[in-house]
């Protein structure tokens, strides 16, 4: 029983969750950290100042690692939804 | 090579060497026996036994040995839980214990009983008013909690949380392994577990002490050894060892303490400085004197720890981009920090300053090759 951070599980008959859309979606499932967080370093400058970026990531080291580089560097982490095939989309909001 | 992994092992200390040479010859024989040789190693255990009470603050009656520091709290959990079991089968611990802590509680868990993990701040401090309500709640059998985290160093609020136990009337496990031997056991502890060759006694003994009133069951079958707390015949040069390591730190830790924090504070400070995007994680000042860890953005775990062990540095890491473990540290998950690219840094006795002057001179260019190697300027 090692204890995990996980998201809160939808009751069974709710719908999917709608993930809202993003200015850009990158696409790192199957990269192993710490490429998605490379990968979102590099891209975050595409979008507009206040604009969301959706990453999607089934390394579950992301799922702790984008919010946490969203802290460093002062960005936004606004939400990490579930994928019904597994893994997230990580929202992150460009700040500066 | 610059060993900077003390929090894995400590190296022997020429104490305890002495020791364990002398005690092979004279404390070899069964120390359940009645005739001479068998008395010596009797009296040789009891004095050891009676040593390393004094030292961790436990009546000798009170203190079994085990097999290592994992047996220990293995023993100290489910034993307690043993002991409870009318009072209740909720387990209570924080979410950055050591995995033989969690272990057995998944083993409580598996066996029917609930277990409830509490959370920790982002410096990996228990959230202490969470931890009391919960072990007020009715049904609770056990809470544990550790006093310093082996992977960032932080020291937990034992004796508040200990304080919040006895209110409530439940016994608190203590996991002092990360901590024994260089900073004196926070009291209020029902059941405490540590581990020799953490302090720099040898491999293969750890401490389990169960408070004169605490209400505890081996979960093992019956066996006469270790005042029936541990199955098992004792090895008592290894015993007689780990407590001329114990007293010998005990008499250091001050003066060492003291060199071992300072060094850590450099660390702490120079390597932001030297690296970018570079966070020190743990509580920079509530923390092991000889213990800190970092993680590095855009690294790959791995590879750092093997161009640090090819400049000659052994260093460990809780990362989870790692070959043998798919998942990231639960305590770096737990507290919200990077898992990836993380370093500890642990100073073992002795160390000369020099070691640590020269990790944070290669430091900074093995960084920047390992991120190179991934494309990131
Ligand atoms: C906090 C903590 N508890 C328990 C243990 C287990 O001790 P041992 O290595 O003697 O089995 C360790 C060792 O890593 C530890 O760091």
């Amino acid at each position: 029983m090692i204890w995990r951070k996980k998201s809160p599980e939808p009751p069974a008959e709710a719908p999917a969750p709608v993930v809202p859309s993003a200015a850009l979606t990158i696409d790192a499932l199957g990269r192993k950290c710490p490429i998605p967080i490379i990968m979102l370093a590099e891209r975050v400058g595409e979008v507009p100042v206040g604009a969301v970026i959706s990453v999607l990531a089934d390394d579950p080291a992301a799922f702790t690692d984008i919010p946490a580089w969203c802290r460093l560097k002062s960005h936004q982490h606004v939400e990490s939804y579930e994928l019904p095939r597994g893994g997230w989309a990580i929202h992150v909001r460009r700040q500066y | 090579m610059a060993y900077l992994d003390a929090a894995s092992t400590e190296p022997l200390h020429p104490a305890a060497r002495e020791a364990l040479l002398a005690a092979l010859d004279v404390g070899w024989a069964d120390p359940a026996r009645l005739y001479g040789s068998a008395r010596r190693a009797r009296l040789l255990l009891d004095q050891a036994r009676a040593e390393i009470a004094e030292v961790l603050g436990a009546r000798p009656d009170e203190l079994s040995f085990t097999t290592s520091g994992t047996q220990a709290v293995h023993l100290g959990v489910l034993g307690a839980l043993q002991g409870r079991r009318r009072a209740g089968r909720h387990l209570v611990v924080s979410a950055v214990e050591h995995s033989s802590v969690l272990h057995a509680a998944g083993v409580h868990e598996g066996a029917g009983g609930s277990v409830q993990t509490i959370g920790v701040a982002l410096s990996g401090r228990v959230d202490l008013p969470s931890f009391a309500e919960a072990v007020a709640a009715e049904g609770v059998a056990v809470a544990a909690l550790q006093t310093a985290n082996h992977e960032v160093g932080t020291l937990q609020p034992v004796a508040e949380a200990a304080e919040a136990c006895r209110a409530a009337g439940v016994p608190l496990v203590v996991d002092a392994a990360q901590s024994a031997g260089r900073l004196p056991i926070p009291p209020g502890w029902s059941v405490l577990a540590a581990s020799a060759h953490k302090w720099g006694g040898p491999a293969g003994v750890g401490v389990l002490a169960v408070r004169k009133g605490t209400r505890w069951r081996s979960p093992y079958p019956e066996d006469e050894r270790e005042l029936r707390r541990v199955p098992g015949y004792e090895n008592v040069p290894a015993v007689v060892a780990a407590a001329a390591a114990l007293r010998a730190r005990a008499a250091e830790s001050a003066a060492e303490n003291a060199r071992l924090s300072a060094l850590v504070d450099r660390i702490r400070a120079e390597v932001p400085r030297v690296v970018p995007d570079v966070e020190v994680i743990g509580d920079p000042v509530d923390r092991l004197p000889h213990l800190v860890t970092f993680s590095c953005l855009y690294v790959d775990g791995e590879a750092l720890l093997t161009e640090l062990d090819k400049a000659g540095f052994a260093v460990s890491s809780g990362s989870s981009c790692t070959a043998s473990t798919l998942r990231p540290s639960h305590v770096l998950e737990a507290m919200g920090v990077l898992t990836h690219g993380n370093v500890r840094v642990s100073l073992p006795r002795g160390i000369p300053e020099d070691d640590v002057d020269r990790f944070l001179m290669v430091l900074p260019d093995i960084v920047r090759r390992v991120r190179q190697r991934l494309g990131v300027q």
